[in-house]
């Protein structure tokens, strides 16, 4: 094993330069989306009466707990003690700062009066999940940022673990947090569940390891650093368990609604005629997002190949987008069950009549705020990776800490080898 | 040494001071005759503002859906009116179905059909008025709110627009203000991107006044299906009302004690 040298992103300027500029660009197209939402209110989007969150959150809750999720690698090479992992514990922490940055813009950037942040911040109602987020959100970014620290500075090195620790603890209660904000919600049946808590923890797992492995693979690919065998079959077999884990809570999810009969109409219509969101099910969720990626990763052939990889984890964050836009926005669209045993026949305000779902339709401007949110977190990568040391020079088999396995069968004289 | 504040001798006070001396107390007497009965007035007039809610009372309703007639929306349409929900316009670029969609409603008529016995009911729906309401407990700033009262309501000085409480509400009784609202009336102060609901008519009851307008209307309709009153108050017409008929809350299941209760359905 050899030292890790940290080094900045070093590509041609013009390449940088460029990709600097599409990125501000998207981030410049979703400001304006944001201005013009503001100026002319919600009504120039999607979202009505019925359905108050629209795509703006999807994108929003998909970048938080993504940014929880990102933060897995550092956890794993600190707090479980995996050396393998330690050398991206740096390149982890920024990835999760910038992208919990991009997705509470975009939550802030879509309140009806998003200039009222300051009373969000300064007076709270201590009952309320959203509150708690609040600090649990502006903590953990404090918290990655002594983790960063601790992580680069030979100062901060006696402090790594116990940072570590508690960075693990805060993601935990961060996500089951953002999960708690639709598990408790009594009055959608959709939501009334709280196993969404763990299960937006084990989403986060997955769709934040697939953003980490994929700007790992681009900024490393760019330069030409090398990535090794060994740590790129490990994250792969890692994103693998994290996407059965999904499935599993997904199966469990509604299991557990199917359980009581009151919610057999909320299954059936989401599973089998509930148009869009049924598409977005089982071909976003359950086949773009858990099935062609779990093939690709354990195909004897296409699992050794890079593109490949990098194509699995495209795919789970599609299909993490999808799974968020039938949680999201599907359990908002199915009638609330106000009237069990009666149909209605006739409202004024869309109570399901004839147990119509509720109408939306995501506007462009909506999408734009979303992509904006992206393109802020990936700038901020960019911007970092670039102008500090957080990428290692290389990942190489042979510069890699040996495997912990391989030290436990060599004995004390392996390890000390 | 000297106190610069010690009244000086009245004697010393020459012609000239004994003039201006008389001439204000002139003056000061007409002003008194001209604006105190318009302050005495005022402050008779708002008394009941100045006087702190208090939990002594419960205000609720009670909707008789027997006699909620089909086709009636009388109280939708002087709710309307009286909380000037009437003014919002739609926007000439909006569709119409994207603008029902959007607009704020507060009270709703929804006709049902028991999927057994094929009986239809009518009903209006508006805010429950919940005792443990879901909307304040989840709104982040405390800006969805619970009077003494009983009334639930919005402070729209520090709702942020989060619409957290419309996920949380289980009538989906709230509405968001998705525009700017160009005509409102100054009793219901209306503000893009806050959201409201029914505040059971608050400005009536802050001046003593003893219904709602959807009540109001529905008498006036003829079909007196709705009584509002103090629930608290074992003389009163809506707790009379309660003890003669059954009654029920909507999503009891819920147990949110709500203020607005329903029979025959």
């Amino acid at each position: 094993m050899k030292r890790i040298i940290y080094r900045e992103w070093r590509i041609p300027p013009a390449r940088y330069w460029g990709l600097l500029g599409i990125l501000a660009s998207v981030v410049v197209i979703g400001a304006l989306a944001f201005a013009y939402m503001e100026h002319e209110g919600h009504w120039v989007t999607g979202m009505s009466n019925s359905v108050v969150w629209g795509t703006p959150h999807v994108f929003a809750v998909f970048l938080i707990i993504s940014a929880s999720g990102a933060l897995n690698i550092a956890s794993i090479g600190t707090v479980f003690r995996k050396p393998l992992y330690k050398p991206l514990g740096r390149l982890s922490g920024l990835l999760s700062a910038a992208l919990l940055m991009g997705g509470l813009l975009v939550l802030v950037l879509d309140l009806g009066r998003p200039e009222r942040l300051v009373v969000a911040m300064t007076t709270y109602n201590f009952r309320s999940i959203f509150a708690w987020n609040i600090f649990l959100y502006s903590g953990f970014m404090a918290i990655v940022i002594a983790y960063l620290w601790s992580m680069a500075d030979r100062h901060g090195e006696p402090y790594n673990r116990p940072i570590g620790i508690l960075a693990t603890f805060w993601r935990l209660a961060l996500t089951t947090g953002t999960g708690a904000i639709f598990g408790f919600l009594v009055a959608r049946q959709a939501y009334d569940a709280a196993i969404l808590a763990p299960m937006f923890v084990v989403m986060s797992f997955a769709y934040g390891l697939a953003i980490f492995m994929l700007v790992m693979m681009f900024t490393f690919t760019e330069e030409g650093r090398p990535i090794g065998e060994r740590i790129l079959c490990r994250l792969k077999n890692l994103l693998g368990i994290f996407i059965l884990g999904v499935f599993y809570f997904t199966l469990v999810y509604h299991l557990t609604k199917l359980y009581g009969a009151k919610n057999h109409d909320l299954v059936g219509w989401l599973l089998l005629d509930g148009g869009i969101y049924t598409f977005m099910f089982w071909v976003g969720w359950v086949l773009v997002g858990g099935l062609m990626p779990l093939g690709i990763i354990y195909h004897p052939v296409l699992s050794k190949d890079r593109t490949w990889i990098a194509a699995a984890c495209g795919l789970v964050i599609v299909g993490g987008l999808a799974s968020m836009y039938v949680i999201i926005i599907g359990s908002q669209a199915y009638p609330m069950q106000m009237f069990p045993g009666h149909t209605v026949l006739a409202s004024g305000f869309f109570d399901g009549v004839q147990g119509e779902a509720s109408r939306y339709s995501p506007t462009i401007p909506e999408v734009l705020l979303g992509l904006g949110g992206v393109a802020i977190a990936l700038l901020i990568t960019s911007v970092g990776v670039r102008v500090l040391q957080f990428l290692p020079e290389s990942l190489a088999d042979d510069v890699l800490p040996v495997d912990e396995e391989k030290i436990v069968e060599q004995g004390p004289a392996g390890a000390k080898a | 040494m000297k106190d610069h504040h010690e009244p000086t001798d009245p004697t010393d006070a020459g012609p000239a001071d004994s003039g201006r001396r008389a001439f204000m107390g002139v003056a000061a007497g007409i002003t008194a005759a001209v604006v105190a009965p318009g302050v005495v007035l005022h402050s008779v007039t708002a008394a009941p503002r100045s006087e702190a809610v208090t939990s002594d009372v419960r205000w609720g309703l009670l909707i008789d859906t027997a006699k909620c007639v089909d086709g009636c929306s009388a109280c939708v349409d002087a709710c309307d009116r009286e909380n000037g929900l009437n003014l919002q316009n739609k926007p000439a670029s909006a569709s119409q179905e994207h603008w029902d969609d959007q607009k704020a409603v507060w009270i709703r008529k929804v006709q049902l059909q028991d999927n057994q016995t094929g009986r239809v009911t009518n009903l209006p729906l508006m805010c429950q008025h919940c005792e443990h309401p879901p909307c304040v407990d989840v709104c982040p700033t405390g800006a969805s709110f619970k009077r003494a009262d009983g009334i639930v309501m919005v402070d729209r000085h520090t709702c942020i627009g989060c619409r957290y409480c419309m996920m949380a509400c289980p009538y989906k009784a709230r509405s968001f203000i998705h525009k700017a609202v160009e005509d409102q009336l100054t009793r219901v102060p209306r503000g893009k991107g806050c959201v409201e609901s029914c505040n059971l008519c608050v400005h009536r009851r802050d001046f003593g006044e003893d219904s709602t307008a959807c009540v109001d209307a529905c008498r006036e309709a003829g079909h007196e299906a709705i009584v509002f009153g103090d629930l608290k108050d074992p003389e009163s017409s809506i707790r009379k009302h309660l003890a003669e008929m059954a009654s029920r809350q909507i999503r009891e299941d819920l147990s949110l004690n709500t203020g607005v209760r329903y029979s025959g359905i």
